[in-house]
């Protein structure tokens, strides 16, 4: 199952239009849409979700496509999840700045983290047979910021 | 204070009392994955949202006020609210992770002496947030999860929770 989330901000047309048209030929896709304008023709969707009910769903998806939003990001990795960022745009009005843009730029390298920066690329990842999930296990990253702040607490 | 802050209970004798304070959403979810750090320290929490901390298995938390500077008074009422919470804890150290309260409980904890830790949320890729730019006034120890955000006067990067 693919599960899709906008976040609760801003809705995101561009990206639920895509998957909209896609999802017939891509077995079970979710979304939560948010405050889209349109209603979806294929995708089973919901507004908003509980969030008991969104970790559910989490727990069932083999994939998840999302907005460069860094809450689903790390929930992504909590749930050992591959991700699929499709950035908004502030040239389409999908934001107010484009650091969504940057963000996915940043996170590219990650393991599990694919960046789709048009529908073609989107398309691509979500019809590739097999995606790396990101490491559940604490990243350098992570363990020299505790470190940090350990270090700084006990002197 | 809230009934659920009278429930925390006080470890005589461990490490430094730590304060760690937090909105909820993805502040919160970012505090956690930095309690590693706080082993070994009598630490408490504070949250802006009732439950959190028994749903992440940190026990009861403090509940500070929710607020942001757009409304006046309830920013008012909300450092009223933080203020009482970091007194009670007597912290020697307080962290946060954002957002606008956990900025208010370093203002407080800097005044009372502890010492202070700011960690600016992951989300803020491009600047760091308002609460995070004032918090490098006050910060001991002020921190960037992006490295290109960091600066020879601070921001430090060290790291982040990704």
């Amino acid at each position: 199952m693919i599960l899709a989330t906008v976040g609760t901000q801003l809705p995101f047309p561009r990206l639920i239009r895509a998957l909209d048209d896609l999802a017939p030929s891509l077995g079970r896709v979710v979304a939560q849409i948010g405050d889209n304008p349109e209603t979806p023709r294929h995708l089973e969707h919901h507004r908003a979700m509980e969030p008991r009910a969104f970790d559910e769903l989490f727990r069932q998806a083999d994939r998840v496509v999302a907005h460069a939003g860094i809450g689903t990001l790390l929930a992504a990795k909590k749930h050992h999840k591959p991700i699929i960022i499709f950035p908004r745009r502030a040239a389409m009005g999908e934001h107010r700045n484009d650091h969504q843009l940057a963000t996915a730029k940043q996170l590219e390298s990650h393991a599990g983290v694919y960046v789709a920066y048009d529908e073609q690329e989107l398309e691509r990842l979500l019809r590739l047979p097999d995606l790396t999930p990101p490491d559940d296990t604490p990243g350098m990253s992570l363990r020299d910021l505790q470190g940090a702040i350990r270090e700084f607490i006990v002197s | 204070m809230t009934r659920e802050s009278e429930g925390i209970q006080q470890v005589a004798d461990a490490g430094p009392r730590v304060l760690a304070v937090s909105s909820s959403g993805g502040h919160w979810e970012q505090l956690m994955l930095l309690r590693d750090s706080f082993d070994g320290c009598d630490v408490q929490y504070a949250a802006t949202l009732a439950g959190l901390g028994e749903r992440s298995g940190v026990g009861a938390t403090h509940i500070v006020p929710d607020f942001n500077a757009t409304r006046p008074f309830r920013t008012m009422m909300g450092l009223l609210g933080v203020a009482r919470v970091v007194w009670a804890a007597r912290p020697n150290v307080v962290i946060s992770t954002g957002a606008a309260p956990g900025l208010i409980a370093l203002v407080v904890g800097k005044v009372l002496g502890a010492r202070t830790i700011w960690i600016d949320s992951v989300a803020n890729v491009e600047r760091l947030s308002l609460s995070g730019r004032i918090a490098g006034r006050i910060a001991d120890l002020w921190l960037t999860q992006w490295r290109h955000l960091a600066r020879p006067a601070g921001p430090v990067y060290h790291g982040a929770v990704l």
